[in-house]
């Protein structure tokens, strides 16, 4: 698979590390009443989608930047690629 | 319906008669209007073992297997054969022990030739922090009655002296050895079941694929199918590799990702390996078919997918843990490469339990391991099926070990599917 990289152009997949589904960016807040069922679903269920699937891939063999990649589970074919730190901005972060 | 025994009297009968006597192994089977006791949803492996120990044990042959390919074309037609009892964890090493059992007498029971071979395999040492981990693997295999052996340097380089004894980076020290190991002729296996199972009573039904749950007052009553509604008393899901697509029907998400291991075979070599081997720090496990074939596996691809198939770098980094630990399979040719889809779930463990959805059960999670587990598997869902109760070696695959912190993690990686 090639990840064509936001900054950096196409890239060998094998330079990345992949970690999951981009729902692992979301840490639930820990002071919720509903905090220790909130950590259970954030770190042991998932969605497992078959399909189009956003995640996270960190590209250790290069820049060291979290992407976010849409990538089909079906086909392999990866239809977007995004720096994880524009998508975590655009949902109101600081980085 | 074949009821045929099979027997060396048989053959030479057959043979002298012109093979008329010969009949379909099993029963190909449409769905029932009255319904059934049991659906099982998916016939791999371990569903049919489910179906026939349902049968066989238990006395409920009013059961279907709904599968949604032709049976035995999804994982137990894809893996690399092997079976074994070496785990160290008690949530497991038990489980894996009667399905040690269950594939010594397999064939006696089903009277289906699966080429059950105990050739031995062999886990190969390679740092004095290896071997104290392997021993005490080796202890908690004794304890389970399952058996192991550790051998020297000297002992593994009399066996097999094409191994890299003095590689630079992995020197091997010596093995972990359990010599009822070994491996089974994969799709003989479901063909075996469905025969069992199919001369019990058991409706197989192919090219019929569940699209739906029918569930009312939380209950379900039923699946959708392309085959039409058909109704049962209870359900039990098998299909692990896609159980994150099945589950989601009934709008269950699992501890569980989607990877694809890939596994290979070369051309065909004269006897040189007699055993399994597993070079567990290059990633890499070997051993040999009846054909010859070098028949070898590694790591999984490491990012989710569905797609049966995997990626040529995680191909040159088997073959070169291949190249590392015996380089003598350098100018062997590859002739087929293949991948399955497999359920990682987040310890590397299976479950095999009920579901908040009642009369709803599911057995899934069993990550590169399935195999080697299809007796046990099947004999313990059926127990739970049968009797609302897990068997006493299937207590601990339970789905809400997470939230309770009783994960069983033999490598002790954490919640990280793709390392486990």
């Amino acid at each position: 698979m090639i990840i064509n990289h936001p900054l950096l152009g196409p890239r060998d997949s094998e330079e990345f590390v992949y970690l999951g589904s981009i729902d692992l960016m979301n840490r639930p807040n820990w002071e919720s009443a509903t905090a220790a069922e909130d950590f259970h679903q954030y770190q042991y269920i998932r969605e497992n989608i078959a399909g189009d699937n956003r995640e996270l891939w960190y590209h250790e063999q290069g820049d060291q930047s979290w992407l976010v990649v849409t990538r089909c589970t079906l086909t392999h074919e990866i239809k977007s690629v995004e720096l994880a730190q524009d998508v975590s901005r655009a949902q109101g972060r600081s980085k | 319906m074949s009821k045929v025994r099979y027997s060396a009297f048989r053959v030479l009968k057959e043979a002298l008669t012109g093979h008329k006597g010969w009949q379909p192994v099993w029963r190909d089977a449409e769905p029932k209007a009255s319904g059934y006791d049991v659906i099982i949803v998916g016939g791999g492996g371990h569903g049919l073992a489910t179906a026939y120990y349902l049968a066989k044990i238990h006395g409920i042959t009013n059961v279907a297997v709904l599968e949604k390919g032709w049976i035995g074309s999804g994982n137990v037609g894809r893996n690399t054969t092997i079976i074994r009892s070496n785990y160290l964890l008690p949530g497991n090493e038990p489980f894996y022990e009667l399905s040690m059992q269950l594939w010594e007498n397999l064939e006696q029971d089903l009277n289906y030739n699966a080429m059950v071979s105990q050739r031995g395999i062999m886990n190969l040492i390679h740092s004095d922090a290896q071997r104290d981990a392997f021993i005490r693997r080796a202890n908690s295999m004794l304890f389970a009655d399952a058996g192991a052996e550790y051998l020297n340097a000297d002992e593994v380089k009399d066996r097999y002296p094409f191994l890299d004894m003095k590689n630079a980076r992995f020197p091997i020290q010596g093995a972990l050895a359990q010599p009822r190991g070994g491996t089974v002729r994969h799709d003989a296996v479901a063909w075996g079941y469905a025969r069992g199972a199919s001369d019990l009573g058991v409706d197989i039904i192919q090219n019929c694929e569940v699209s739906g749950f029918n569930i009312e007052n939380g209950d379900c009553t039923g699946v959708q199918t392309n085959k039409g509604d058909i109704k049962a008393n209870r359900v039990g899901v098998c299909v692990a590799g896609s159980s994150g697509r099945v589950m989601a029907k009934a709008g269950i998400n699992l501890p569980i990702e989607s990877h694809v291991l890939q596994a290979f075979v070369t051309e065909g070599l004269k006897p040189v390996l007699d055993n399994v081997i597993t070079f567990g720090v290059g990633h890499f496990y070997c051993s040999q078919s009846d054909k010859g074939g070098l028949i070898f596996g590694g790591d999984i691809d490491a990012y989710n997918t569905y797609a049966q198939r995997g990626n040529l770098p995680v191909v040159e980094d088997v073959c070169s843990g291949g190249m590392a630990i015996m380089p003598m399979v350098g100018r062997v040719r590859l002739l087929r490469m293949w991948g399955g889809i497999v359920d990682m779930s987040m310890d590397g463990s299976p479950f095999i339990d009920k579901t908040d959805v009642g009369e709803l059960f599911f057995n899934g999670g069993w990550c590169y391991g399935g195999f080697k587990a299809t007796p046990a598997s099947g004999y313990c869902y059926a127990h739970l099926l049968a009797t609302d109760e897990p068997h006493e070696v299937a207590t601990a695959y339970r789905l809400d070990r997470f939230r309770r912190g009783a994960m069983i993690d033999e490598k002790g990686v954490g919640p990280q599917p793709n390392l486990h």
